[in-house]
């Protein structure tokens, strides 16, 4: 049980960013949203490399003993990388949508629609 | 007379070659537009070369095998790693070539075309910039062998194809299609990677060769398959997640738009990729019938839903993206045929030529429909409108322009000697053999779309000279010159659909279709 836990914490921040995004107008508030999906899969990434016991998988004199798993640490690395981008972009269009529209609620994205 | 150390290295000056251009881009414009200009059509041409390069590679000596950081390119397993391919490895077969070859055609045809559409915006250079990254994205994401390595690729094409939509802005419209577009490809993206994290999880490996042999088939990988697969058709805009396909298509500029076009159909590439290559191994466990006909009622949905929605609308370019949903459609109802087949005696029969034919319709769909999204784009770029009901009487004063519409709309109809016939063909003559009934709904389609098509000719280009437009000329030569690329190999694929058949489509269905091959060019010996 006790070694679930992270991924039980996995699904509560996932569905927690899923309500937000499905549930809330602004548009600030569905990119937080999406942002913590993101952060579920980072943690659910980084929990599967963990090992009970396990040392930081740095080889240069390691002490003898489980490591934890180095690659999911970097893929983790690198969607942090990515988040941020996507973030910043989703943000810029939300700052321009706000500037054109006065408003930065999805209620006012209507004009699309036919 | 190519130095051998171009040759050797291509599959990594096929990526490195559009990204540093890409990020020289900005640095560049400071020496003048037009400088800046010449060196982003300077690098898509290089960027053709190369994919000519390794498609001639791939199809004279066999998959090519790139392992990035190893003391030569072949070395796949670093000794020490215990036998797991550790290090990131770009496998290119005959399908990646083939995808290849598109993506660096339209884009070097885009990139000619908006040099001139493009020139009464202001931040050329970084459309420019990005232009070149959602080509790094598009290729990376054909040639890698890496699972994750995929998701980085596929990650660059929605941040570089998303900005690209917004570009224009157009008083916000654009940036809410956009906003659609990120939003939809960002949680895509995360779904895939969870995917991936789940298969790790399991086989320890990113090596889609690795991942392949130790496939067990387990709950976990019947989740990861459907959520890759849902993701992946999400982004290539299948029904019924096509939603995000009118807006994004509809509002970018053309020149984007026939270049997400292709963004789409590398994502399609993804979906048949993992079905093909990482879960190929499993056909005892796992029923392929029901797994193709998913992807054929996917297809024949795709189909007939974009034609109907697409034939009230009286905006161009949201008519023509409702068209490349329904055409999406053809090419999922060909593989899911083949997979349908997969293992079976009928395979060989007719199973590979449903195949080929859907995989020669990505190849036909990427020119014809960016031939048609770039007529759009030249009228609009004339008229100002992209409204139908306000367009009129242009064929007497774009002839040029008429011509290539004819063209892409006489081969998005399947009608001879275009090369949508070519590959429609093909569907029609192996899935009548598999179920009569998908040929014919598929034949419908194609009637649907050319009635379509008759109507949008009819309303932009006949009838008497509109008082509004006496002012419209033809357009700038290289936009001309980028449509006639394309028009020209239209028209060639469909007078020579045999001689492009067998020597690129065929080896690229095979390919996909051989999924041992596949893993023993990565892992040796199997």
């Amino acid at each position: 049980m006790i070694a679930n836990l992270p991924f039980i914490a996995v699904t509560v921040i996932a569905l927690i960013g899923i309500v937000v995004i499905l549930t809330r107008k602004n548009l600030v508030k569905m990119v937080m949203g999406l942002s913590l999906i993101e952060a579920a899969v980072n943690l659910f990434l980084v929990s599967l490399g963990y090992r009970n016991g396990g040392i930081a998988p740095i080889f240069t004199n390691a002490p003898a003993g489980e490591m934890v798993m180095p690659t999911v640490q970097a893929m983790t690395l690198t969607n942090i990388v990515i988040g941020i981008a996507t973030t910043a972009l989703l943000l810029s269009f939300v700052m321009l949508v706000y500037r054109k529209y006065g408003s930065a609620d999805a209620g006012v994205m209507r004009r699309l629609k036919e | 007379m190519i130095p051998e150390i171009i040759i050797r290295n291509a599959p990594a000056l096929l990526i490195a070659v559009p990204m540093l251009a890409a990020f020289v881009t900005p640095v560049i414009a400071k020496a003048g537009n037009g400088v800046m200009k010449a060196w982003a059509l300077l690098a898509t041409a290089v960027t053709a070369a190369i994919a000519g390069i390794i498609a001639w590679q791939v199809l004279d000596f066999g998959t090519i095998i790139y392992t990035f950081g190893a003391a030569a390119p072949g070395l796949t397993i670093p000794l020490d790693s215990g036998g797991i391919p550790v290090r990131i490895i770009f496998t290119i077969d005959a399908m990646s070539a083939f995808m290849g070859i598109i993506a660096a055609i339209s884009g070097f045809a885009v990139c000619l075309y908006a040099i001139a559409s493009e020139k009464r915006q202001t931040g050329q250079e970084m459309f420019f910039a990005l232009l070149l990254l959602l080509e790094v994205g598009i290729l990376g994401m054909v040639s890698t062998g890496d699972l994750f390595n995929f998701f980085v690729f596929l990650e660059i094409n929605s941040i570089a194809g998303a900005a690209l939509v917004s570009y224009r802005i157009r008083g916000g419209l654009s940036v809410e299609a956009a906003m659609k577009y990120g939003f939809v490809s960002t949680l895509g993206g995360l779904i895939v990677l969870t995917a991936i994290g789940l298969l790790y999880g399991q086989y320890g490996a990113l090596n889609m060769a690795m991942v392949a042999t130790r496939m067990q088939f387990t709950v976990l990988d019947g989740i990861a398959l459907a959520m890759l697969v849902t993701a992946l058709a999400m982004k290539s805009g299948a029904v019924p997640m096509h939603f995000w396909t009118p807006d994004a298509y509809g509002l970018a500029p053309s020149s984007v738009t026939a270049f997400l076009v292709v963004a789409s159909q590398a994502s399609l590439y993804g979906v048949f990729r993992i079905v093909f290559t990482l879960y190929g191994g499993i056909v005892q466990t796992l029923d392929w019938t029901t797994v193709g006909w998913i992807v054929i009622v996917l297809g024949v949905l795709s189909m007939f839903v974009g034609v109907t929605m697409a034939i009230p609308q009286h905006d161009v370019k949201r008519l023509m993206a409702y068209h490349a949903v329904s055409q999406t459609g053809y090419m999922l109802l060909g593989v899911g045929v083949g997979i349908a087949l997969l293992g079976t005696a009928s395979f060989d029969t007719y199973g590979i030529v449903a195949m080929e034919g859907g995989i020669f319709h990505i190849f036909n769909h990427a020119m014809y429909k960016g031939l048609l999204f770039l007529t759009a784009g030249a009228i609009i770029y004339r008229t100002g409108t992209s409204d139908l009901n306000r367009m009129g009487g242009l064929g007497h004063s774009m002839k040029w322009t008429m011509l290539f519409f004819g063209i892409g709309a006489l081969a998005i109809a399947g009608i001879p000697p275009f090369n949508g016939f070519a590959s429609k063909l093909m569907i029609y003559e192996s899935v009548y053999l598999f179920n009569p009934l998908l040929a014919v709904i598929a034949m419908v389609v194609s009637i649907l779309t050319l009635a379509s098509f008759v109507k949008v000719f009819h309303a932009m280009f006949m009838g008497p000279k509109l008082p509004e437009f006496a002012e419209v000329q033809e357009v700038p030569a290289p936009m001309l010159l980028g449509m006639g690329l394309l028009a020209v190999i239209v028209v060639l694929f469909g007078v020579f659909p045999d001689q492009v058949v067998a020597g690129l489509v065929e080896p690229a269905a095979r390919a996909l279709a051989d999924q041992g091959a596949y893993i023993a060019s990565v892992l040796g010996g199997a």
